[in-house]
């Protein structure tokens, strides 16, 4: 009886509030390359600020921002930004196919299931996170991105440090 | 008519190369979640869902049994895909503990049940009268308060 109460003293108190804060690290793991082709974790980009984009090919605001993103990701390659994908709560022969039909160059990492999105503390696909050089969140984005909020709402942190 | 018949005649000694649907596609949805949409997914209709079910399908087509139709959702999907706990480790407990608190419940019954029936057994309406020096004792008692 004991044991069960435990469980349920347990259950409520890790039910609080996951999302990651701006300010705070952000949660890392190495984790597969969709195309199989290796691995990889946001550590790896330190130095670099980092747009993590979480993404599932049955979302359909992601097919718009997929393009979005590539664009953002070429034309901010040589000023320190990275663009990284991961592939949350989908079936990888879908994310594979929905890469194919939007393709892109930045890498893209493999999650199943929901434990990424449960460490970031995500509502929701798309959601993307503005990482600093120092692995820390500058900008939690909710919802899909577009061409101006890219640049007119994570361009001005970036350079604000530079 | 010659080739139809060596074709039928092949096809009948390697039947392991047509892969007959081992299981329906009813059998699996009651028995996994849609995890984004939390639900069974016999009751799920999201996007998500639908490629959830094309993915079973697909595989039910290539002929996989129940079992590994299962590990390929978790491997996709994750064990939250499985709407049924494992039968090991901590899952184990979603199994055990209900066999214990009725096996627990039905040992209470008995031992209450036992006691109540030594209970009303007792010849308690009957007392034994008493003897030896206990009588002797009474009987001075008894007599001292005679009026």
């Amino acid at each position: 009886m004991l044991a069960l109460v435990g469980l349920l003293i347990f259950g409520l108190l890790s039910k609080g509030d996951a999302r990651v804060k701006v300010g705070e690290p952000i949660p890392d793991k190495r984790l597969p390359l969709l195309d199989k082709s290796g691995d990889a974790a946001i550590a790896d980009y330190r130095g670099r600020w980092v747009l993590v984009n979480l993404w599932a090919s049955w979302c359909t605001p992601c097919r718009e921002e997929a393009p979005v993103l590539e664009r953002f990701a070429q034309r901010h390659r040589r000023d320190g930004v990275t663009v990284l994908g991961i592939n949350v709560q989908d079936n990888s022969d879908d994310a594979l196919a929905f890469l194919r039909s939007y393709p892109t160059t930045y890498p893209q990492l493999r999650s199943i299931g929901n434990e990424r999105s449960s460490a970031f503390g995500t509502t929701g696909v798309p959601e993307n996170f503005l990482v600093d050089p120092h692995g820390r969140l500058a900008l939690l984005w909710p919802g899909p991105v577009d061409d101006r909020d890219l640049e007119e709402q994570m361009i001005p942190i970036i350079e604000e440090s530079q | 008519m010659l080739p139809v018949a060596v074709l039928a005649l092949l096809a009948l000694a390697t039947p392991g190369l047509a892969a007959a649907p081992q299981v329906g596609i009813a059998d699996i949805e009651d028995e996994v979640m849609c995890p984004i949409c939390g639900t069974l997914l016999e009751l799920a209709y999201s996007p998500q869902a639908e490629r959830q079910r094309v993915y079973v399908k697909r595989l039910i087509v290539e002929g996989k049994t129940k079992a590994q139709i299962k590990d390929a959702l978790v491997a996709q999907y994750g064990r939250e895909v499985l709407a049924l706990p494992e039968g090991s480790g901590f899952s184990l407990s979603a199994y055990l503990i209900p066999v214990i608190a009725f096996l627990a419940a039905i040992a209470a019954l008995t031992v209450g049940v036992l006691r109540w029936r030594r209970h009303t057994s007792q010849p308690g309406s009957t007392p034994t009268p008493p003897r030896g020096a206990d009588a002797e004792r009474l009987d001075a008692d008894l007599s001292r308060y005679d009026l």
